[in-house]
């Protein structure tokens, strides 16, 4: 420690304190747009530099799609190019969903490590906090399902909704992962460490898109599991997605998604800004 | 008089009452009064888990006392949360600050988060790295920064916007001696341009320089309060310490000493270092000219300041490094 500092001429570089505090005059406190767009840049920041966190989006949908095609394609559905036209709506669903559960692990650390009391002593709209880094995953999932459904399309995946059934469904998956994610910030913010945060969001995640319409069609499966399969959020996503993808969706389908993400974000992003201004 | 016609025309910039928070069965903090005037530095003293942080955490809005009542400025602590947020800053005990951005990336989003445009907000952030000798380091991330400038980043990023009261949480724990003097000149210029600090520290040198007054906390109490040279005198005006050549000797010097200084003697567990308060230096000669004609061999002795421990002995009967060390709780 003690050579580094010897050869780091930065280390003692002379300070001038008078002239910083002088220059701090106090202007308007920013407005919501203005403080959302600020923490956004933050997020966008940290891929810069911590680029390693978009495996999540980029390495993980193509394994993903990679192993369920040829893994299940067979056995399934009798052919992998058949299996993937039910497939790949479905496991682009499971992959954006399971994703939004790093928002949790990413406040969770800002809390550990301080720099969230800081914010908090911010005269700031708080939720912009929150949004901001939502704002930026959004961005994430755009490109998890741009990866996804290209590599889809190399391996013969071919949507009857054309493009424009294509976006739909893309813009139906980030509508419910934002909303989704509020699950998960509510959560980072009441479990203590990392570890027991991603248990508790395993818990949930994997019940909730392996029970689904994801992989198999629900009338193969025993009626009880029937009932759970059809009103679970991840099936009706699925199935909105599905139908926009191959041109045959109704708008009764998406509006299940709408509300479906809306009574997310009404319970929980009021919830988590409540643990969020209280938490000791 | 002359304090309180001062305090009048500037107000306080903290006003507390009992302030209690409680964690399970521990009291963490167990009825705080503070009066802290506009314009001067108050200390806070005392070991780890004292509940010094927790005062602080509660003062700066990120948590609330179970009871009790606090005023920033004038300003309730419990309804007007917004009101004191815009006139206070608080640098923690952990860098608040995103390790992972820039020196000058995090002054940029802390200045725009204050409401600067990003250009103001640029223009800012060099300032400030200038200011505080860490433009070379301005496009380095934080977690490649030696302590010292983490903490001076972590001063840069809380008076962005220049506050009117700053709590520091231990601002020079683990910092080597000329850290902490960049330190100690950065919360100088703070005060001589207006700002009231409340500053904790475990370190009674730390207090004797910033503060004008020091509270000495303890269990969640505060067991002293008044200036250096108030507390000072408390407990003596410093401390012998005595090295012995033989542990053998040990009983029949610290008899020797006790009697010519009429304090209680501290044997160290090391058994051959004695120490005592002392009024004043004569009767110091004293007693070391009484342990040579006793032919009792020393290695070293020292006349110091009083230490924390020292002040803690006093206090509390009890050594400061003796406390249990509590996890603060975040």
């Amino acid at each position: 420690m003690s050579v580094q500092i010897d050869q780091d001429h930065t280390e003692y570089q002379e300070v001038h304190p008078l002239k910083a505090v002088a220059g701090g005059k106090r202007p308007d406190p920013p407005s919501a747009m203005a403080s959302t767009m600020a923490f956004a840049h933050r997020a966008l920041l940290r891929i810069k530099h911590v680029p390693e966190q978009m495996f999540d989006v980029t390495v993980f949908p193509i394994i993903f799609l990679l192993m369920f095609t040829y893994l299940f394609g067979g056995a399934i559905a009798g052919s992998t190019g058949e299996y993937l036209q039910f497939l790949l709506p479905g496991i682009l669903v499971m992959t954006v969903s399971q994703i939004t559960m790093y928002t949790g692990i990413d406040l969770n650390n800002d809390i550990r490590k301080g720099i969230f009391d800081r914010f908090r002593t911010l005269p700031i709209w708080l939720p912009s906090a929150l949004i901001g880094a939502l704002l930026v995953d959004v961005i994430r999932y755009s490109l998890a399902s741009a990866i996804m459904i290209g590599l889809g399309l190399i391996l013969g995946f071919r949507p009857e909704g054309g493009a424009l059934g294509v976006v739909g469904a893309v813009l139906v998956i980030l509508l419910f992962s934002f909303s989704f994610s509020w699950i998960w910030t509510a959560a980072g913010i009441i479990m203590r460490s990392e570890k027991s945060l991603m248990m508790v969001s395993f818990l949930v995640v994997f019940p909730l898109t392996f029970v689904s319409n994801v992989f198999v069609d629900p009338s193969t499966l025993p009626s009880w599991l029937q009932g759970f399969v059809n009103i679970n959020p991840i099936s009706i996503l699925a199935t909105a997605v599905r139908g926009l993808m191959h041109g045959n969706g109704t708008w009764e389908q998406v509006g299940w998604v709408v509300v479906v993400s809306a009574i997310f974000v009404v319970i929980f992003a009021p919830l988590t800004m409540y643990l969020y201004r209280r938490k000791e | 008089m002359e304090t309180r016609k001062w305090e009048q025309a500037n107000g306080l910039a903290v006003e507390a009452t009992g302030l209690v928070k409680v964690y399970g069965k521990e009291r963490a903090v167990d009825g705080v009064d503070l009066v802290i005037p506009r314009g001067t530095v108050y200390g806070f003293l005392g070991p780890n888990g004292a509940g010094k942080t927790t005062t602080i955490r509660m003062l700066s809005t990120l948590i609330q006392p179970d009871d009790g009542s606090a005023s920033i400025f004038g300003h309730d602590l419990k309804t007007e949360s917004a009101a004191i947020k815009s006139r206070i800053s608080l640098t923690g005990q952990y860098a608040s600050i995103d390790e992972d951005l820039t020196g000058i990336e995090n002054l940029v989003l802390i200045s725009r988060l204050m409401g600067y445009t990003t250009k103001e907000a640029k223009q800012r952030a060099s300032e400030l790295l200038l200011a505080f000798g860490l433009e070379q380091a301005a496009k380095r991330q934080v977690k490649k920064y030696s302590g010292g400038m983490r903490r001076r980043i972590d001063i840069a990023a809380s008076i962005v916007v220049t506050p009117d009261l700053l709590f520091l949480d231990e601002p020079t724990t683990g910092l080597d001696p000329r850290s902490r003097n960049q330190v100690w000149e950065i919360v100088r210029a703070l005060v001589g341009t207006g700002t009231t600090v409340l500053l904790t520290t475990q370190n009674l040198e730390e207090a004797d320089q910033l503060a004008d007054r020091i509270a000495v906390i303890n269990h969640g109490k505060i067991i002293a309060e008044g200036t250096s040279s108030e507390l000072k005198a408390s407990v003596g005006t410093g401390t012998l310490t005595v090295q012995l050549l033989e542990a053998t000797d040990q009983s029949k010097a610290a008899s020797i000493i006790e009697q010519k200084l009429g304090a209680a003697v501290h044997v160290s567990t090391d058994g051959v270092t004695l120490s005592a308060q002392a009024k004043d230096s004569s009767i110091v000669a004293e007693a070391l000219g009484e342990l040579g004609k006793e032919k009792i061999g020393i290695s070293d002795f020292a006349l110091g300041r009083p230490s924390l421990d020292e002040v803690f002995l006093t206090l509390t009967g009890q050594s400061a490094s003796d406390q249990p060390t509590e996890e603060e709780h975040s």
